[in-house]
């Protein structure tokens, strides 16, 4: 048995080259699964060949090597979306910043999985912090649509990628408009011509019947032309996507690739809701729905999933005059599955002080927030569901991808960190160019050498 | 969060130099006990000091411009017991009293204080601190909604503005305040011009109370600062404009430069930016000054005793940890944030022990914001940045911690003598926080300004809304 003190001492020299999968158990734990229960008190893991084989209160039946955990906490990796984490080294340094084209004559076609570095520093930083997978794309910049995502984990070894092409990324509202060449009205032209033209992309591809706008009707209106919204375009006389792009948007038009979908005021998510009257097979998820309790129920009604940004609370824009801290606890409440989103803090390793600050709601009368297990989950198993993921990453349970992380203290606390962080079952190293940065400057002192030659 | 500025502030912060979109703040230090004191904005607005007094230039009426019109509010006499306190100079109590009356600090102690003629709050279970202070803020010169035609933070056509006065393009109905007070517990801000000049102006000090006017606003004798900036912004902003400073040797021959002809004004004109400077090398003006590399800060402090003024505060100053030594002898604050990193070049060695390593040192630390949405979690930053050295084993103690953003900020302002601390005869700047201000789960419960109840989670009517809510959907939300 190794207790957990001895785990603090050994983090410290964690291997450079990590070991093959192992088979283990963790005991003596409070264990919180990820799914949206309480922790477990006195729990344990069972890892086997790289997976997670149980959980469960007490002692695991089984002869494993053990690692008591003295009491410590035991999770699931988080899982940070929306992300650009392997896409950038320095913000401002534009040629070491892949996380956007503006100068692009591609849109949707735009793929980061050859692109993604898993040496960046930031993955080492965040796989530190015990984030384990990520979803990673390109921001929309010179197009609505921002490209193709990926999922990755940020395993120390080469194969960043778990999962490419996993999804495509469309700006509206204020963002969307401004690219579209000026108004939100641009902004849907655009976008359903591109959906109709990638509909017209091949057999399979095409928008099934009754795939018409349900618009309202008042008597007099009207009608819509058929070829605004019919199942054909003339490709080659009448084309705005390049053949790229086109073929980039086929997998979303078939249902086949999620539509995430940046939004933020009130209206804006509801026309966003309505684009599945017109084009039926499209996986939508929100992004970003600072203003989504105002229409909660109908976001729950649409079955439509929300990675929401978790602390807005000011009126950044006029798109977000209605934000609160309360909006996800607001949305859940009303049943609409809620994972918070990465992109709207500084750095996503913040997901677990945003997920704290939605517990502290709790306690605020006229504020909603979320219990400890349903915060946790918004930063673990809701975002793995809603990438694809479900039951196979951000959980503990039987068949989950190995990834554990044993913590300091309260993982959702402010300052808590990861003692030890496995992905699919191998233990991960946890240093960076910070940490060794840390370690320089442990003290001041160069009364023999300069600090050039402490390494 | 939109998906511009946010999305992309994941790599790319605000820095304060563009417009509304890039924001990032930097300031730098404020010294502190050397000018408390000093000013003559506050009160009724009369001159007291003589003509010498650069700070407070006497207009034709023989006042002090844009004096302060802020008093406090009304208050009851209240005793706040059974409650944890930290003191903000690095003393706690537990089971402790708190008593303050008439807008001032009365007596802080334990159970055995006295509280006939007191309204008592049961603080059992709840803890007390100073009201927070944020001295790195553009609430009000970058407002939300963060349009352009609130882009008031830089004057980004000279990379010299002293002329320029901060409190000039402070909008008081900016929402932000209002949430930097409940969630924040935020009493008073320094709120600076922005980093793409050399020289961005000077810096106002806010009690964050719903007013009408900036002056309404403004922290009666607070003194005034004035923002500098050092590395990437400025050169980057006149640079790109084919105007010196393209570099980091430009930057220093235009402020050098810069101070030998302050040195040289005989103030028989009148020009409001060498008021400016001239107040700085007479000690009246603090100079909070944005850099991040050691190296440039060492070369700035050079600067400083060159020309004859002093630094306070090094804002953003991401590689403090390198020169804590430093520092400490030249009696700087390093106002600093937690945890951001890498969205530029000077910043990509910050690291989350910085604050530990100062104060490993004894030099002075201070958590800032330069932000919106950080200014409302100040405490968890802190609590961030001491779980860090706890892990290299530096144990800071929790009383010292909430002085990195009460009393250590109010020291970089100039404004000790009179907040940060729960002592008597202080303003009765107050927050009652509903748990332990460094776990993620507390938040503000009440906080006082100056005696006043300006802010009460469990009474709704007790939160300000600013006049931009009003009518809007979620109006007087819990936010």
């Amino acid at each position: 048995m190794m207790r957990l003190a001895t785990l603090l001492a050994t983090a410290a020299c964690a291997l450079a080259a990590p070991a093959a999968a192992q088979t283990f158990a963790v005991t003596n734990a409070t264990v919180a699964t990820g799914d949206g229960s309480e922790p477990i008190e006195g729990g344990y893991v069972v890892v086997e060949n790289g997976a997670i084989a149980q959980v469960g209160r007490g002692t695991p039946s089984g002869n494993y090597s053990v690692i008591d955990a003295g009491g410590a906490w035991v999770t699931p990796g988080i899982f940070a979306t929306v992300t650009n984490l392997g896409l950038w080294d320095v913000g401002a340094v534009s040629e070491s910043n892949d996380s956007r084209a503006g100068n692009s004559p591609f849109s949707a076609a735009l793929d980061v999985a050859p692109v993604v570095n898993p040496a960046s520093q930031h993955i080492l930083v965040h796989r530190a912090a015990g984030i384990t997978r990520a979803a990673t794309v390109t921001m929309p910049s010179a197009s609505i649509f921002g490209g193709q995502g990926a999922l990755i984990d940020l395993g120390a070894d080469p194969q960043a990628i778990s999962r490419p092409r996993a999804f495509q990324v469309v700006t509206l509202g204020e963002r969307g408009g401004r690219i579209a060449g000026g108004s939100r009205a641009a902004t849907h032209a655009l976008l359903r011509n591109a959906l109709r033209e990638a509909g017209s992309y091949g057999d399979g591809a095409r928008i099934p019947a009754g795939g018409a706008r349900a618009d309202l009707r008042t008597g007099d209106d009207l009608p819509i032309d058929p070829r605004l919204a019919g199942r054909e375009t003339e490709r080659a006389g009448d084309a705005l996507l390049t053949r790229f792009d086109a073929a980039a948007l086929v997998p979303v038009v078939r249902g086949e690739q999620p539509l995430y979908v940046y939004v933020e005021r009130a209206s804006d998510i509801r026309a966003a809701l309505a684009l599945t009257q017109e084009f039926p097979r499209l996986e939508l998820v929100l992004v970003g729905a600072s203003e989504g309790w105002l229409v909660a129920d109908e976001i729950a009604a649409a079955g439509v999933p929300v990675i929401a940004d978790g602390l807005d609370d000011l009126p950044a824009n006029f798109e977000e005059l209605a934000a609160t801290q309360s909006n996800i606890g607001r949305m859940v409440k009303a049943g609409v599955k809620v994972a918070i989103n990465a992109a709207a803090m500084e750095n996503p390793r913040n997901l677990n002080q945003y997920a704290g600050n939605l517990v502290a709601l709790t306690r605020i009368p006229g504020a909603d927030g979320l219990s400890w297990g349903e915060a946790f989950a918004a930063i673990t198993s809701v975002p793995a569901s809603i990438s694809g993921m479900g039951g196979k990453a951000g959980v503990l349970a039987p068949g989950a991808t190995g990834d554990l992380v044993i913590w300091d203290g309260d993982p959702l606390e402010v300052g808590a960190m990861p003692v030890k962080v496995y992905i699919d079952g191998i233990e991960q190293p946890l240093d960076s160019h910070q940490s060794r940065l840390r370690d320089r400057y442990r003290d001041l002192d160069t009364s023999d050498l300069p600090k050039g030659y402490d390494w | 969060m939109q998906l511009t500025a946010r999305a992309g502030a994941a790599m790319l912060r605000p820095d304060c130099i563009g417009g509304s979109m890039t924001r990032i703040a930097l300031l730098a230090c404020a010294a502190a006990f050397a000018v408390a004191g000093c000013s003559t904005t506050g009160g009724d607005g009369v001159a007291s000091a003589s003509a010498k007094d650069w700070s407070a230039p006497v207009g034709e009426d023989g006042r002090v411009p844009f004096a302060s019109t802020y008093a406090p509010y009304p208050g009851r006499p209240t005793a706040l017991t059974g409650a944890t306190i930290y003191d903000g100079r690095g003393g706690m109590i537990e089971n402790g009293t708190v008593l303050f009356r008439e807008g001032k600090v009365v007596a802080v102690g334990d159970a055995s204080l006295a509280t006939d003629g007191y309204d008592r709050i049961d603080g059992t279970g709840k803890f007390v601190t100073p009201g927070v202070i944020d001295i790195h803020s553009h609430l009000g010169d970058y407002p939300t909604p963060s349009v352009q035609a609130h882009s008031d933070g830089n004057e980004a056509t000279s990379p010299m503005t002293p002329e320029v006065w901060a409190e000039h393009s402070v909008w008081p109905q900016d929402p932000g305040f209002t949430r930097a007070l409940a969630n924040g517990g935020v009493t008073s801000l320094q709120i600076l011009p922005g980093s793409a000049n050399l020289t961005g102006g000077r810096s106002v000090t806010l009690k964050n109370v719903s007013a009408r006017t900036v002056q309404g606003m403004k922290f009666p004798g607070a003194p005034y600062g004035m923002k500098m900036a050092c590395g990437e912004n400025p050169k980057r902003v006149y640079g790109g404009k084919g105007r010196m400073p393209s570099t980091r040797m430009g930057n220093f021959a235009v402020n050098r430069q810069m101070w030998l002809d302050a040195q040289a004004y005989d103030g028989k004109k009148r020009d409001l930016g060498k008021e400016t400077l001239k107040g700085v090398l007479d000690g009246e003006i603090l100079v909070h000054n944005h850099c991040y590399r050691a190296d440039e800060m060492a070369l700035v402090m050079d600067m400083a005793k060159e020309m004859g003024y002093k630094v306070t505060a090094f804002h953003h100053a991401v590689e403090a940890y390198k020169i804590g030594d430093l520092l400490r002898e030249n009696d700087v604050c390093s106002a600093i944030w937690a945890d951001w990193y890498g969205f530029k070049m000077e910043a990509y060695d910050g690291i989350l022990e910085n604050a530990a390593f100062l104060q490993r040192e004894g030099a002075c630390v201070v958590i800032h914001s330069d932000d919106e949405n950080g200014i409302q979690r100040l405490n968890q930053e802190a609590a961030k940045a001491q779980a860090a050295g706890r892990r290299v084993g530096l144990d800071i103690p929790d009383a010292e911690v909430v002085g990195w953003f009460t009393y250590n900020a109010a020291k970089a302002m100039g404004i000790a003598e009179m907040t940060g601390s729960l002592e008597a005869g202080k303003m009765a700047d107050v927050v009652l926080w509903n748990g332990d201000p460094l776990s993620v789960y507390s938040r503000p419960e009440k906080v006082w300004v100056d005696g006043a109840l300006m802010f009460d989670a469990m009474d709704r009517r007790r939160r300000p809304v600013s006049d931009f809510e009003l009518g809007q959907p979620g109006e007087g939300d819990v936010k």
